[in-house]
């Protein structure tokens, strides 16, 4: 029986009052809270065991990296890959992508060469491919949407003949859950590299990067319940041995003379300068957490919540949700428009009530382009979201209506 | 803040109904200016004779706050010199809309939008 009260009890923020109101928590799309578990781990570490990883030949820099190394070993299981090897510590989503394209991109695509990807993507899935291809004048092309917000089936022909391919396992404003097992398919069948962004899909379901057969896969640690600053980039092991390092320095280093230097083995290879120790082990704190539960588990409970979000706003008069209108079809999201009203001035009254939810683009321009709207609402849940927290939603946006006259 | 101080009645009138919306067709002066954390946009355009300002309007897309702010603005600077106008800063913007926002800055930066883009027309010329 999944007791949402009992979860919530580990998550002492969820305590706080906002605005002299308690907190409603209404935007774990941009990131997550934090367990007690997490923090504890994280404050251990720096009052128990902090030395730094892989360097130090006493006891406490053996422990450190003892625990450091085994959230690697954490991760593999997490995330089904292969093996520790193919488990790079990054520190976000973003710093993920970057690192394909200066380590993988840069040497590899060629003028001429097709990039694709997708009108529904992240700024931090787009913008590196989309500079990829004006420096390396290769061709990018955009797959498009159809009115539900799902990828039209007939532009996913555009796979065909790419060299890379970067999409989105859940977007972060339509909520859609995207086909990436197939699109892999598809990438492999023509030969492209597949990079897909679990920064949305990794908190809300179980992640097997082998089922899904991408080459790379990215996601943040922060939208997961870990700290700020950890993340990871799976690769398949003989791209990342294929591939030329992005950050120079310190643990990616074998050997350096005056003129040479040699490399590392995978992974330290791509894991310059001393690492986001405590914090990492934060995320192997939250990889327990999350297992614990069970991220079946946790993803019936999202859709149950995203259920009941698009119930109560599909009934609210001036209220257009953005994406598919089935629960099953989503990640833990729903973005909207209210009639008349601006985002931000919605996202400042439910302020006032405690409410916290993200107005904006959402570091999603081409999107908002796309829906020709200039920004949305986004209320986004995870595995505390309360049902009454919706009511306070809708209770929030009925508030707004009235300010508005709407 | 609480909304009934932020979202007064004459920001929600002139949201609804802006002062000096649309556009001057052969403007002396325009320049677009986008708020990018929230995607809101504003154009200034300005209609200048003998160094003075003859009309000012404003188009674009945006929240209660920035277009209250771009109403108020549009109507302040009808008449002023265009070296009146690039005097203009900061505080005689926040002292038009009359709210206080020293706790929001990111609304500071909607209510700013309007005098960011005139600035950018001035000195486009």
């Amino acid at each position: 029986m999944y007791d949402v009260d009992k979860i919530r009890q580990d998550f002492p923020i969820l305590k706080e009052l906002v605005n002299g109101k308690p907190l409603v928590y209404l935007d774990s799309a941009a990131t997550s809270q934090k367990p007690n578990q997490v923090i504890d781990v994280v404050s251990d570490f720096y009052k128990k065991f902090n030395a730094n990883v892989a360097r130090g030949l006493h006891k406490l820099g053996e422990e450190a990296t003892r625990q450091y190394e085994e959230v690697r070993f954490k991760t593999k299981d997490f995330i089904n890959a292969k093996n520790e090897k193919e488990i790079l510590f990054v520190k976000n989503t973003t710093e993920a992508a970057n690192l394909i394209m200066f380590g993988w991109g840069m040497k590899n695509i060629k003028e001429g060469d097709k990039i694709v990807t997708t009108i529904m993507e992240h700024h931090s899935n787009f913008v590196p491919w989309q500079q990829l291809a004006k420096m390396k004048k290769a061709r990018f092309e955009v797959i498009d949407i159809d009115e539900q917000g799902k990828l039209k089936e007939n532009e996913l022909d555009k796979i065909k003949g790419a060299k890379f391919v970067a999409v989105t396992a859940v977007s972060n404003v339509l909520g859609t859950v995207n086909d990436v097992k197939k699109i892999c398919k598809l990438c492999r069948d023509t030969g492209a590299v597949s990079f897909v962004d679990g920064a949305q899909s990794v908190p809300s379901m179980k992640t097997d990067v082998r089922d899904i057969g991408c080459d790379f896969f990215a996601f943040s640690g922060h939208k997961m319940l870990a700290p700020f600053g950890t993340g990871v980039l799976y690769g398949k092991e003989e791209i990342l041995e294929s591939m030329d390092p992005f950050l120079y320095g310190s643990e990616m280093i074998r050997k350096v003379t005056v003129d040479e230097a040699t490399w590392n083995d995978l992974p330290h290879r791509f894991e310059a300068g001393t690492p986001i120790v405590a914090e990492t082990i934060g995320l192997g704190a939250a990889i327990d957490y999350l297992r614990k539960i069970g991220m079946d588990n946790i993803k019936r409970h999202k859709e149950e919540i995203t259920a009941y979000a698009l119930k109560r706003l599909a009934e609210m008069k001036g209220i257009k949700i953005i994406g598919p209108k089935n629960a099953g079809e989503r990640g833990g999201l729903v973005a909207f428009e209210l009639e008349k009203v601006h985002p931000h001035d919605i996202a400042a009254i439910l302020d006032d009530s405690g409410i916290a939810i993200r107005s904006g683009h959402h570091c999603a321009m081409p999107l908002h382009l796309r829906l020709n709207i200039p920004a949305s609402s986004r209320a986004s849940f995870h595995l505390y979201t309360k049902k009454e927290e919706i009511d306070a939603l809708v209770k929030g946006l009925e508030k707004v209506k009235m300010i508005f006259g709407a | 803040m609480s909304d009934k101080e932020l979202y007064q009645e004459f920001i929600i009138e002139l949201y609804k109904n802006p002062l000096n919306f649309g556009t001057i067709e052969n403007a002396e002066f325009k320049a677009e200016m986008y708020n990018p954390t929230c995607g809101d946009r504003v154009v200034i355009y300005l209609k200048v004779k003998d160094n003075k300002v003859v009309d000012a309007k404003h188009d674009g897309k945006g929240c209660a706050i920035s277009q209250a702010s771009a109403s108020l603005f549009t109507e302040y600077i009808k008449g002023k010199t265009v070296e009146e106008v690039l005097k203009l800063g900061k505080n005689d913007i926040l002292g038009l809309i009359k709210i206080d926002l020293s706790k929001n800055p990111t609304r500071i930066r909607c209510a700013l939008l309007p005098l960011d883009a005139l600035k950018k027309a001035l000195k486009n010329e």
